[in-house]
């Protein structure tokens, strides 16, 4: 019990002394995971609009993969990116394994999905009536896409929220294809599995606490988004 | 309502423009690289700022590699050193696909076989220090002042609990080998614990199942206030031996190999006011040195 007191000291006093390392991978964890939800939201939203708006051919077995790529265990994103930014790899005169890109793709690589499949099942549950009134009122297709965006807001809030979780919480990958690079690929969880290595749990715990803070901080301002009363 | 309004719209703003910021800076690398790949002049600058350090868990978790070499060499010399920090096993293994520039590990027998398949070149010692035995302060199964091989087949016989570290590591290499040196499987053995792990976390679950586990002094060292329980049971043994070497990978095994800052690596780890740093490095907090140098 003790050691979480002494991770709760720990964690105040490098906020406050402002221990520059510490503020440095803060700093690059918020940086890699807004910058994966962000390409995710902004490729995964307009998928999951026309995954759930539209009908043909092997859908359904799209969405069985989608939904399967929800659990995609990030070490297993993590291998296959790895082997394929390796520099015997096809990829790998990009010289992209271990920077701080390689851990962006591998989050939206886990990201991705969660937000194609929530925003589909939420397109999915619309009344089918509602498009047909929307339609019958004329609408053209970007008012109608603005209404049924107002209609689903709670629904695509909550796929952003669930992939920001994913990606903040995401190690196994960012351990392979970062490599837990000293000020260059070191982000909060990466330093959280060392530091335990290390046996100095209460940097770890310390670690912790800021990140949950960091997880805090960012869910609730997108929760507050979510929640917020509708403008008509 | 106008107050909840006005507050959510900056709030909208303000992640907005946040995210934007990180987006730019991401676009700027990007863009930064697209220019590097088409003029070769440019990439080879690029290469040759960056170099990739395959190495041991125990050079990393020790606080070696992050406090005293890396930053000495990154100041004398103009390369970014990532360190990546593995088994012994797969930094050889790294270092045999060309996936790293340069190899710091110790498990002397199989960096032999990289050096005869040509694999490695440049092949120098730098250090050492020695494993040892650590286990229950009480020595429930009566080793303590034993020569290891004895000591091994006594926690067989025993049949004490033994966490090994099970992931091809230097240190699993030597434990393995000391078996293998007493005709012993210690997979038969019901209390051969396998962590798959590196060597601080290993320590840790010996620690938990008062287990007995082999371990390199610098790692046990640097984190001994965590096991007050335990004790070193064995040690001193010339088969304890850990020699810690260091190579550049043959730059014929890709064409994005640094192989100038693999060299000015190896080079620059045997020079001696190097050899004097690692040594002096733990000296003050732990009271001895976690490496003795030993170059050629």
């Amino acid at each position: 019990m003790d050691l979480l007191i002494d991770g709760l000291t720990r964690a105040v006093e490098m906020i406050i002394t402002g221990d520059r390392e510490v503020y440095e991978i803060t700093w690059r964890t918020l940086r890699i995971s807004l910058t994966a939800i962000l390409i995710s939201t902004l490729i995964g939203i307009p998928l999951g609009i026309l995954l759930g708006l539209t009908k043909f051919r092997g859908r359904k077995l799209l969405l069985v993969f989608i939904n399967i790529g929800m659990g995609l265990p990030p070490v297993v994103a993590g291998l296959w990116i790895t082997i394929f930014l390796w520099r015997s790899g096809p990829l790998g005169h990009l010289s992209l394994l271990y920077t701080p890109t390689a851990i962006v793709l591998a989050q939206i690589l886990v990201s991705l999905p969660i937000l194609i499949g929530l925003t589909s099942s939420a397109f999915q549950q619309i009344d089918e009536k509602m498009l047909l009134q929307i339609k019958a009122l004329g609408a053209t297709k970007l008012q109608s896409l603005k209404i049924l965006l107002n209609e689903t807001r709670i629904a695509i809030l909550a796929a952003i929220i669930a992939g920001f979780g994913r990606v903040i919480a995401e190690v196994g990958a960012a351990m392979m294809v970062g490599g837990n690079i000293k000020g260059d690929t070191r982000i909060l969880t990466t330093s959280i599995v060392m530091e335990v290595s290390k046996g100095n749990f209460d940097v770890a715990f310390a670690l912790s606490f800021i990140i949950m803070s960091l997880a805090f901080m960012i869910t609730f301002f997108l929760t507050f988004l979510q929640q917020r009363s509708r403008r008509s | 309502m106008n107050l909840k309004r006005f507050l959510s719209t900056t709030l909208i703003a303000f992640l907005l423009v946040f995210i934007a910021a990180c987006g730019n800076t991401e676009n700027d690398r990007n863009e930064g690289a697209t220019p590097e790949q088409e003029t070769p002049t440019k990439e080879e600058a690029v290469d040759a700022t960056e170099l990739i350090l395959a190495t041991t868990t125990s050079t990393q978790d020790s606080g070696l590699l992050d406090e005293v070499i890396i930053p000495l060499f990154e100041e004398e010399h103009p390369y970014k050193v990532k360190t990546i920090a593995v088994g012994t096993g797969q930094a050889l293994e790294m270092g045999v696909n060309g996936e790293a520039d340069v190899l710091l590990t110790h498990a002397p027998d199989a960096e032999q076989e990289l050096v005869d398949n040509g694999d490695v070149q440049n092949y120098k010692r730098i250090m050492y220090n020695d494993f040892i035995i650590v286990g229950p302060s009480a020595d429930p199964a009566g080793i303590k002042g034993l020569e290891v091989s004895e000591a091994f087949q006594k926690l067989y016989d025993e049949n004490a609990v033994f966490v090994s570290r099970g992931d091809d590591s230097g240190t699993h290499k030597m434990e393995l080998g000391l078996w293998e040196a007493i005709n012993i499987t210690p997979t038969d053995n019901s209390s051969y614990v396998e962590t798959g792990q590196g060597m601080g976390n290993t320590l840790q679950v010996a620690n938990e199942k008062e287990g007995y586990v082999l371990t390199d002094r610098a790692t046990y060292l640097a984190q001994k206030d965590n096991y007050s329980d335990m004790d070193i049971i064995v040690e001193g043994d010339d088969a304890l031996l850990n020699i810690y070497h260091v190579m550049e990978v043959n730059p014929e095994k890709n064409d994005l190999i640094n192989n100038d800052g693999a060299n000015a690596f190896v080079e620059f780890l045997i020079k001696p006011e190097v050899q004097d740093a690692i040594e002096e490095f733990g000296k003050e907090e732990y009271g001895q040195s976690l490496f003795f140098k030993y170059t050629e």
